[in-house]
């Protein structure tokens, strides 16, 4: 969670990521931050997140993004 | 048939009767069998396009579902069996399958439209190489596209796409497809909808709702006052200004922008109105397509809230796909490596923008006016993003962010920076484009435009008038609109109100529309996308 919340800030350093769960809804992350969030995730943990994970209840918050990467890793 | 024709009228009126007296589980056949009548009107020999898309599409569909079940099976069985490894392995030469049909399915269908759309683009750009190389030309081969082929066939990929993602179920009835591809509100300009949205409303059971009646009536007496009364008479003045670039220069290509930017907005958004009006008569609720584009702040953000249903189609089916492959994710490493961590990861975001946009330029249509205006929009998308700190920096030190003067300074920036990439769509030609954004200096004639030179552009004073009446409504429309639905509002006042407001309308439409005896409401701008 940790590291998700580090790539996460590096973008937006302004948000409070530990709490915020609209990240896509309330359009603070955009597809340019998405791409490089797929790009750190997929270094960080080695799993390859499908292009059909990128929906939104997978990037709305650290948690969910957490929860992706766990049951990406699991598969 | 056009929206804006008697004929459609009479089409419309007779199917909402028809469609509220059968037997309901009839509708959506109903609604097949009149998009069909609609399609064939516009020419018989297209239904062969039409259908197969659709019969291709519905049988690959059945084959990615029987390989998904397949899968989905074996799994199930082999579950103590086989390791986390070996599911793995199965699971990708299971993809790999369905990747062949899917890339199949793909290839007939962009292919078709590949090749009815570019064909004449393609070849005129061939044998300029081939003159250089002093051979003999090719002969020019040009076909008539079939009406709303660059929507269908995206809005049906899209679903393809989605089967084989597994997003949702595939539909087992092959009519019910059909109806989701052909529907005829939408197949002319739009919007590109989702399986998923559509279906719902599309294939259920629909009793006669007063309210959908009446709100679906406003907003296509909306759309033909949007299309009729504004988009058709200043297309009048646009038209004389950018096919005379030799007499209208300077001056007159600011107003050409502007106007072109008043009469595309009511004549897109004016389509769209008739669509989802037309469909919420029916009971059938389609996706909105646009959210006050003119009020946007970045060009960026204009592009989430223009034609909204292409952008996000080209997000999911493309931007995305492209960005985050295997190769792509390889390539921002080892860029990332090579020239740092800023510039690497940007390599991929770069790529994928520039493919974007260069289609989306060329799906506008096939010339490279077209193909320079996509461009230049990924430019300055790509531009104002590596600005953002900048502008940040600036926003801190001076705290103007926030205020009225600096948004409406943004929104005007942005008007005008969209105004000026779409003069490639006006003049339809690079080189006059150019020309004519330099005789935005060099020809300072500014004083003429109101020394006479409006009078020269094809309006009168009374067209003048009513333009300026119309865009002040749809101007309080829009921004009434910031705050919710501005027919939710009305609706809340009483109905002698309502009436007088829909019946001013109404009268507004059949006096003022741009329209009189041999005269011909123009096309929809985009129906030629």
């Amino acid at each position: 969670m940790e590291i998700i919340i580090e790539i996460l800030s590096g973008l937006h350093p302004e948000v409070d990521f530990e709490t915020m769960d609209t990240l896509i809804d309330n359009k603070i992350l955009d597809s340019f931050d998405i791409v490089s969030i797929v790009s750190d995730i997929s270094d960080e943990f080695d799993i390859t997140i499908p292009v059909e994970e990128i929906v939104p209840k997978n990037f709305n918050s650290a948690k969910a993004l957490y929860a992706m990467v766990e049951r990406l890793s699991e598969e | 048939m056009l929206f804006t024709s008697y004929r459609f009228i009479l089409f419309i009126l007779i199917l909402f009767i028809l469609y509220y007296i059968i037997p309901k589980k009839l509708q959506w056949m109903l609604l097949l069998l009149a998009s069909y009548l609609f399609y064939s009107i516009a020419g018989l020999r297209y239904l062969i396009y039409i259908a197969t898309t659709t019969l291709s599409t519905y049988l690959i569909s059945l084959r990615l579902n029987q390989l998904q079940s397949e899968q989905s099976s074996f799994l199930k069985e082999q579950k103590d069996s086989l390791d986390r490894e070996g599911k793995k392995a199965y699971k990708a030469s299971m993809k790999l399958k369905q990747r062949r049909w899917l890339v199949l399915c793909l290839i007939i269908n962009f292919g078709i439209l590949a090749v009815l759309k570019y064909s004449a683009f393609t070849i005129t750009n061939f044998n300029g190489v081939l003159n250089l190389l002093g051979t003999k030309p090719l002969p020019l081969i040009g076909f008539v596209l079939p009406l709303g082929i660059s929507f269908y066939t995206f809005q049906t990929m899209g679903y393809l796409i989605d089967i084989y993602r597994e997003k949702y179920p595939h539909e087992r009835n092959i009519f019910k497809l059909a109806l989701f591809i052909s529907f005829f509100p939408q197949l002319i300009q739009g919007p590109i909808s989702r399986f998923d949205d559509l279906k719902e409303t599309l294939f259920s059971e629909h009793s006669i709702d007063g309210r959908n009646i009446s709100f679906g009536l406003q907003r296509i007496l909306w759309g033909f006052f949007k299309k009729l009364v504004i988009a058709d008479r200043m297309l009048i003045a646009v038209n004389t200004i950018v096919r005379n670039p030799e007499e209208f220069q300077g001056v007159y290509v600011l107003v050409g922008m502007f106007f072109y930017a008043i009469t595309l907005y009511s004549d897109f958004t004016g389509g769209i109105d008739i669509t989802i009006g037309v469909a919420e008569v029916l009971g059938i609720r389609i996706r909105e397509n646009f959210e006050r584009p003119y009020f946007s702040k970045s060009i960026a953000e204009y592009w989430r809230r223009w034609h909204i249903t292409l952008g996000t189609w080209f997000k999911e089916y493309l931007f995305y796909p492209i960005s985050i492959s295997k190769s792509m994710l390889e390539l921002t490493k080892s860029s990332k490596r090579r020239v740092g961590d800023w510039l690497g990861r940007r390599v991929s975001i770069y790529i994928a923008s520039i493919v974007v946009w260069l289609i989306t330029g060329i799906w506008h249509g096939a010339a490279w006016n077209f193909v320079v205006w996509g461009l230049l929009n990924c430019f300055f998308i790509l531009a104002s993003q590596e600005c953002n700190p900048l502008y940040e920096r600036f926003h801190s030190r001076f705290h103007i962010r926030h205020t009225f003067a600096y948004r409406l300074f943004q929104v005007g920036r942005t008007f005008w920076l969209m105004s000026f990439l779409r003069a490639f769509d006006c003049y339809r030609d690079v080189g006059t484009t150019f020309q004519m954004y330099s005789t935005l200096v060099t020809r300072w004639n500014y004083s003429e435009l109101f020394q006479g030179g409006l009078m020269q552009l094809g309006l009168t004073i009374a067209d003048y008038i009513v333009l300026t009446a119309a865009v002040t409504l749809l101007l309080v429309v829009s921004l009434q609109g910031r705050s919710g639905s501005v027919r939710e509002k009305l609706a809340a006042r009483p109905f002698s109100l309502q009436y007088a407001a829909y019946t001013v309308l109404f009268i507004a439409i059949l006096i003022l529309g741009a329209y009189g005896v041999g005269y011909d409401a123009s096309q929809f701008i985009y129906s030629q996308f």
